[in-house]
Order: C-alpha cells, then sequence, then structure tokens
C-alpha cells in the first residue's frame, strides 16, 4: 500500500477555517490526509503543539492563519509567524524544517485552501513517513525533538519571541533600536545554545553524567558542554552530584 | 470558575453522528462511526441521526443527556460555524453548560471534500470524533461574563445613512450623538441636484431629514467634529471628539460607522480638466443652476471602474447618468446626449423603466468594450461601434464622466481605531455578507452607507436603519452577556508570573495590565479569547479558557496515538 501521510492542520476561526469550509461548499475536493484542530488565531498555536504532533508521530504539522494585515485578532498572525519560524529554525538543525509550513489562507480562499493542503500533502509524501515512528536507530531523533519542545516551553526563548517585534521595531528606554540583522544573530545562536542545553538536560534526567558521557552522547566538543553546564547550574537546573576520581558527575534538578 | 478541577468528575460523552440527508451519510457509514465512537474512551453513548440539527435530532440529544446522564456532547456533523450556538443552546436548555459541548466536522471538511475517496473520508472521520473526544473530555464548564450597557450611541458621519441612524436611534429613546466632519450636515445629498427614480429635489429629503431632526430632544450633533481616540468595549466606550480645537469626551455604548465615500476625481482619464470634461457631479451643479449650455453632450460610463485598479461595479452611476440625462432632456430637448457605456445595470423597483423613459427622451446608448476604450479629443469622442465595425466620431461640446465612488483615506485610521477590518477596496468590511450584513465582527460596532460599498440613497437609508436596529439590539439591554472563552491568570499560577510583560505587549486589545501591586491583570471583558497571551506567555502560566494547553495536547496526542 502506498503511503498515506498523516498531516495535522492548525486553522484560526475567522480566515483558514471558514476558507476550509468555503472549500467543502464549493465541493473543491483535496487529499484527505489532513486532520484540523481549530483555533482562535494561529497565534495560539504554541510552538510545543508542533513538536508534540511530530513527537505523536505526525508525518507533517501546517499552521494557517489570516493573511498579513487581515487577522481578526488585528496582528495575532505575526506573532504566530515569529513563533513558527522559531520552530523552523530549531527543526533545521535535524533536517525536519520540510515537515512544517505556514500559510495565509482567507475566508474567501476555498480554492487556495484546497491547494495549500494539496500541495503540503505531496511534498510530504515526497519525503516519506516520519522517522520517529520506525525504529530504536531514530531513538536520537526522538530525544532531539524532545529536547526542542523542552526548550521552546523555557523563559529564554519564549521571551525571545515575545518581544521581537518590541525589540526590532520600537525604540528601548535609551532611544536605540536593535537592528533586525544584530537580532537574528542573537537569536539563530540560542536557538542552538538552547536545544543542547536542552538536549544536556534531558539526558541528565535520564542519569546523572560526566561532561565527557555528555559530549560523546550529544556529539559536540567537552568546552561547549561544560560552558552549558555552567548556565544551566546557574539556573538551578542542574548540579554536581559527586566526583568520580577525577571527574565530577552533574545530575539534573528537574522534576520528571 | 473554580481553579481547582474535580479530578475524580466522572466523564460521561455522548456522540451523536449525523447524516446530513445524504451529504454525509450518502458518503460514509454513520451508523458505523457512531459504532466506533462508542469503543472510546468515556463515551457513555452514541447514535446516529438523519439530521441531528432538526427538531428530532436536537430532542434525541436531550433525550440521551436525561437517560444516560451525560455531561459532554459531540455533534460530528458540518461545521461550527453555523452550527455551534444552536447545539449549545440544545444541550443547556437540558441543563448542561454550553461550553461542555464540541462539534466535530465531517461534512464541510470531509464528505463534501473527499467524495471520490469514501474509505479514505471514513478514516478521516474517525479520527476526528477520536480527537473530538478526548477533547471534550477535558472540557470545563464556562460562566459568560455580565458587562453594563451605557444606552447613548454614537454615529460618525452626518450623510444620509449616518442621519437615518441617528433619528432612528432616537426615536428607539436612546441619546445619540451625531458627529460630522464637514460644517454641514448631509453629506452628498448637499452637492445633489434631483434624486432617481422619481426625480424630487435633492433638497426636499434634505429638508425633510432637518426637520425630523429638530423635533428630537435627545439628539446631540457636533459638526465640524473629528474622532481622536477611543477605548473601552461593548456597551462601554470613551471617545475623546475634536471639535474646531476644543476636545469633548463622551461615553457610548455602541457606535454606527456612516463616514460615506468619496468620489474618483478622474485626474489624467479622458482628457479630464473639470471644465469640458466633466465629473456627474460637477454636471449636477450645472444643472442645479439650470445652465446647460452645451448642445451635443456624452457621458461615459464606468470612467475608472471595473478596471485592474477599481475593479468593482460602483452601481451608482448607471443611473445617476440616466437621471442627469432625463433631467438635462427636461431642461433642453434640444440637447443631443449619446451614453457611451460597457453594461447598463438597472436593477430595483422603477429603475429599468427609468431606462426606457431615458430613451424614450431620445437619449443614444452606445456600448463599447474595456479593450477598445472611448478616446476624448478636443470636441469629438471618437469611439469604436461594435456594430458597425468601425471607429465612429461624435461631436460634442462637454463631456461627462460616470466615476465610480472609492473608499475615503480616513477609512484606515478609523479602521484601526475601531478594530475593525477593511476590505480590499478599502471600504469597510462588515462581519458576514449575507447574516450580518450591518455588524461588524467587533461586537457593538456597525456599518452603513456607502462606506461599505457604493449605495444609492434608497439602499443608504436601508442600512442606517438597519444599523440603528442592529445598535438597539444592545442599547435596549441593561447589561448583557459577552464571551465566557477568555485568557485568565490561574490563582494558582499567580506565583509562576515573573512580570516579563510579554503577553501585555502582544495583547491586540490592551485587555491586560499590571496593577498596583505589580501583578498581571486581564480584563475579562476586554479580552476576546485569541489566546495570543499564553501562547506566547515565558511561564506558561495563562490559560485559555476553552482552548486550554491540555485540550489542544490531548486532541494532538488522540490523533497521533494510533499511528505509534
Amino acid at each position: 500500500m502506498s503511503f498515506e501521510p498523516k498531516i495535522l492542520g492548525f486553522l484560526c476561526n475567522w480566515c483558514s477555517y471558514a476558507g476550509a469550509d468555503l472549500a467543502g461548499v464549493s465541493r473543491i475536493q483535496y487529499p484527505p490526509n489532513i486532520r484540523v484542530i481549530r483555533v482562535m488565531c494561529s497565534g495560539r498555536v504554541d510552538p510545543e503543539f508542533i513538536f508534540e504532533g511530530l513527537l505523536t508521530g505526525l508525518d507533517g504539522v501546517i499552521v494557517m492563519g489570516c493573511h498579513p494585515g487581515d487577522c481578526h485578532y488585528l496582528e495575532g498572525n505575526y506573532e504566530a509567524e515569529k513563533k513558527f519560524n522559531m520552530v523552523k529554525k530549531f527543526l533545521e538543525l535535524i533536517n525536519f524544517e520540510n515537515r512544517i509550513r505556514l500559510e495565509w489562507v482567507s475566508a474567501s480562499e476555498g480554492a487556495r485552501f484546497a491547494e495549500v493542503v494539496t500541495d503540503f500533502t505531496n511534498q510530504i509524501r515526497e519525503l516519506g513517513p516520519s522517522p520517529i515512528n520506525k525504529s530504536e536507530a531514530d531513538k536520537r531523533l526522538r530525544e532531539k525533538l524532545q529536547a526542542m519542545k523542552m526548550a521552546v516551553s523555557n523563559y529564554r526563548m519564549r521571551a525571545l519571541v515575545g518581544r521581537e517585534r518590541d525589540i526590532t521595531e520600537n525604540e528601548n528606554a535609551y532611544g536605540d533600536k536593535t537592528p533586525l540583522e544584530k537580532f537574528e544573530n542573537i537569536f539563530n545562536k540560542a536557538i542552538r545554545d538552547e536545544f543542547y542545553r536542552h538536549y544536556i538536560l534531558l539526558k541528565l534526567n535520564q542519569s546523572p553524567k560526566s561532561v565527557k558521557d555528555l559530549a560523546k552522547e550529544i556529539e559536540i566538543d567537552p568546552s561547549e558542554v561544560l560552558d552549558h553546564l555552567l548556565i544551566l547550574k546557574g539556573r538551578g537546573q542542574v548540579d554536581m552530584e559527586n566526583i568520580i576520581g577525577i571527574t565530577p558527575i552533574y545530575i539534573s534538578l528537574m522534576e520528571g | 470558575m473554580k481553579d481547582t478541577k474535580n479530578e475524580n468528575e466522572d466523564i460521561r460523552i455522548g456522540v451523536f453522528v449525523c447524516h446530513c440527508g445524504s451529504n454525509i451519510g450518502g458518503l460514509i457509514d454513520c451508523k458505523k462511526l457512531a459504532e466506533y465512537a462508542r469503543s472510546l474512551p468515556r463515551v457513555a453513548h452514541s447514535e446516529d441521526n438523519l439530521y441531528t440539527c432538526s427538531e428530532t435530532g436536537l430532542s434525541s440529544i436531550k433525550k440521551a443527556i436525561k437517560e444516560h446522564n451525560l455531561n459532554r456532547v459531540i455533534v460530528a456533523s458540518c461545521t461550527p460555524r453555523t452550527h455551534e450556538p444552536l447545539f449549545r443552546e440544545c444541550i443547556s436548555e437540558a441543563g448542561l453548560n454550553p461550553y461542555l459541548f464540541t462539534f466535530v466536522n465531517i461534512r464541510d471538511q470531509c464528505t463534501w471534500v473527499h467524495m471520490k475517496e469514501p474509505d479514505k473520508a471514513y478514516e478521516k472521520s474517525k479520527d476526528l470524533i477520536r480527537m473530538g473526544v478526548y477533547r471534550a473530555a477535558k472540557l470545563e464548564p464556562l460562566e459568560k461574563i455580565k458587562i453594563n450597557i451605557n444606552p447613548t450611541a454614537l454615529v460618525i458621519g452626518g450623510g444620509v445613512a449616518g442621519m437615518s441612524a441617528a433619528i432612528s436611534l432616537c426615536k428607539q429613546g436612546f441619546k445619540t450623538y451625531l458627529i460630522e466632519k464637514e460644517k454641514e450636515l448631509g453629506g452628498r445629498l448637499r452637492s445633489l441636484h434631483r434624486l432617481f427614480p422619481h426625480d424630487i429635489d435633492a433638497s426636499e429629503l434634505l429638508n425633510k431629514f432637518y426637520s425630523e431632526m429638530d423635533k428630537l430632544n435627545n439628539l446631540i450633533v457636533y459638526t465640524s467634529c473629528t474622532i481622536n481616540h477611543l477605548d473601552g468595549f461593548i456597551g462601554n466606550y470613551q471617545v475623546e471628539l475634536e471639535k474646531e480645537g476644543e476636545l469633548i469626551n463622551i461615553d457610548v455604548g455602541a457606535i454606527v460607522v456612516a463616514i460615506g465615500s468619496e468620489v474618483l476625481v478622474p485626474n489624467g482619464l479622458y482628457s479630464y480638466d473639470g471644465k469640458k470634461v466633466i465629473t456627474q457631479l460637477q454636471f449636477e451643479e450645472i444643472l442645479k443652476l439650470g445652465q446647460v449650455n452645451a448642445k451635443n453632450l456624452v457621458m461615459i460610463q464606468c470612467a475608472g471602474s471595473r478596471n485592474d485598479d477599481i475593479p468593482y461595479c460602483s452601481s451608482v452611476c448607471c443611473m445617476t447618468a440616466l437621471k442627469n440625462a432625463i433631467v438635462c432632456k427636461e431642461l433642453n430637448p434640444d440637447v443631443k446626449i449619446t451614453i457611451l457605456f460597457r453594461d447598463i445595470y438597472t436593477p430595483g423597483t422603477f429603475y429599468e423603466e427609468y431606462y426606457r423613459k431615458a430613451r424614450e427622451n431620445g437619449v443614444v446608448f452606445m456600448r463599447y468594450t474595456s479593450d477598445k476604450p472611448p478616446i476624448v479629443e478636443n470636441g469629438v469622442v471618437k469611439v469604436h461601434n461594435q456594430y458597425l465595425n468601425r471607429m465612429i466620431e461624435i461631436p460634442n461640446d462637454l463631456v461627462v464622466l460616470s466615476t465610480p465612488l472609492i473608499a475615503r483615506e480616513d477609512n484606515e485610521f478609523l479602521a484601526k481605531l475601531l478594530k475593525v477590518p477593511l476590505e480590499s477596496n478599502k471600504f469597510f468590511l462588515e462581519a458576514h455578507v449575507k447574516l450580518r450584513p450591518v455588524d461588524f465582527a467587533t461586537d457593538g460596532v456597525f456599518v452603513c452607507g456607502t462606506a461599505k460599498w457604493p449605495t444609492d440613497i434608497s439602499e443608504s437609508i436601508t442600512q442606517g436603519q438597519a444599523a440603528a436596529s442592529r445598535a438597539g439590539l444592545i442599547l435596549s439591554h441593561e447589561t448583557m452577556e459577552v464571551e465566557g472563552a477568555t485568557s485568565y491568570l490561574p490563582e494558582h499560577n499567580k506565583d509562576l508570573c515573573k512580570g516579563c510583560e510579554v503577553c501585555i505587549k502582544v495583547c491586540p486589545y490592551k485587555a491586560i495590565k499590571k496593577n498596583e501591586k505589580g501583578e498581571i491583570e486581564i480584563i475579562q471583558a476586554l479580552c476576546k479569547g485569541c489566546g495570543l497571551c499564553g501562547a506566547s506567555c515565558t511561564k506558561k502560566a495563562i490559560t485559555i479558557k476553552h482552548f486550554t494547553n491540555e485540550q489542544i495536547l490531548s486532541e494532538i496526542k488522540a490523533l497521533g496515538g494510533e499511528v505509534a
């Protein structure tokens, strides 16, 4: 049997969901692979939801909202875009970015809704089934996605995304404006850092480990691991448990 | 609302699968779907109905709620956008909180769009129902929020639509402010000469409006007045007006937008110069003075409309041209009038007769097509005649262009202020073309007249009165209930909040503020439930009622779960 992708769609109530209904009223046919969750605004889609979708084994996730300038909640779709871009940047680290998409579909665009869904379904069909479900060999991939899910639920990434428009579009108290480029640099570095920090946390949640163990398991330089551990320690998320020989062993202080 | 949930609550879900005649049942097996639903956890009852929305369907929901002691109801059918209110009302009549309802869309987004793949549509419906069941299990009862209504209206714009709305509101007994940017009320009616289809004098109608308004003692008119600032929500708006440099603050409960439109000035079109080539509006002035000196007159329809820039039909110009041609002929029957048109639209009582009257009076009609528009040269209009299939030349001493009504530049400012949308031509966009033609999606704000779309005078009056009656529906209540599905900061999450203020920054309705104690406070009546704050909250402390993380995550898991 040919591969039938399972796709999750988050549709905003006012534009895209109405557009999807219009496709129905107009009897415009499209592939039956999408399952829709209705949200009031595309900006409601917590980045965590997309990771959760991918972790449960779905092959693709699409978020749809009103066209820029047409948002029922004025600018909710701009916030949706910021959140989505963050998720995309995380997924680029594991070549998963083509399994998600953000599109604008208005209430009057029934035909466009069908086109977008058809196109995305074909894209996922070409990519093939999500490797998440496959085997033990992909356990590492699953862990990486989990680490990302933890990272987008963490204060730093959420604060950066939540303030992005404020930081880059408005002046601060000293009358300075942060150029978008500078923000992007900080943001991109934060993506990488927070991914590895949460990957470390995830590993330490499993069992106490040394810097060397961690470096081997998550495949980065031990010195970088140490840098991250110091930050995590500062946040009160990890601590040194004991020293075996001359090697310090770290534990997670996170619950669960 | 209680913060702590009763974890031990025995959840009993009822699933009703609708055939929708043959719309759903014709493609997939609804009986089997209902059986599948019953196999899902916490489903205490399921059934299929021919039409769940019918009297029979609704009473079987109510019956099942009692018989099976249901406390969550799912209907799998058309779309929540049209039918959720009906089912919510139904379960609340049976004693359940209306928010304990979940809609599963298996028609508009399933059987109608997968008509050639019944098996896959059936599988999709199963998934959607399963997602609904998991969502329903997490639903919580919500209470609507009660707000007070200030029984005062504000009508923005004193043209024919605005005056009609204001008069109607006053007569319903509501104190009404009518504000107008110009020095006098009346709008475009003041520049018109006669009105179609009965050719009465525009001033006659205007005076009727004036004398009617004079009799009203609850009408407050401000002319030369603009709106500066607006705050608040349905029933409770605070508005700052500016009249000749002086600020006036008023409180109102509902707002009617009637700011009208502008007439396109056809600069660069058909050699327009305002003297030999003029607009219909300028022609009205000449007719008013009774000084038509022209012997050969050519009117060009759709001048500047129905093209790439202004794609719409302005709807009033055909009748305006006919009217001015008839009036002109009455003034001087010797004037030769030719109307160059693409299509003549005369829908409405008496309007088609009016067209015939123009022909009987000797007005010549000649068609042109958009790919071969007329060319206006000094004293002559060249036009391709499709019946003769050649260019003909019409001598003339006056060309009158029928230019469209276009959206005002002010629209963008006002739209932002009121948080209402504009459509692609920058006219105001109503909540629904058919179901809510004079409402905005934002509660408490209404639209009428040419601010919404080009309309003639009788239609503007109709819409003005319609908007007034819609506003009256709100103003006639002392209190009203507004949506209860809002965001809030649960008591037990208050410690989580770090005061980062991201929620305040992203809230489009300024519904979140910091109180004197430095705590985040969400004003429920202002919140529209978009969920931005919750999805952005850096500590995940804010809950979005009816779209909680828990509810959405369980839907996701219900979908992905079977795959693993």
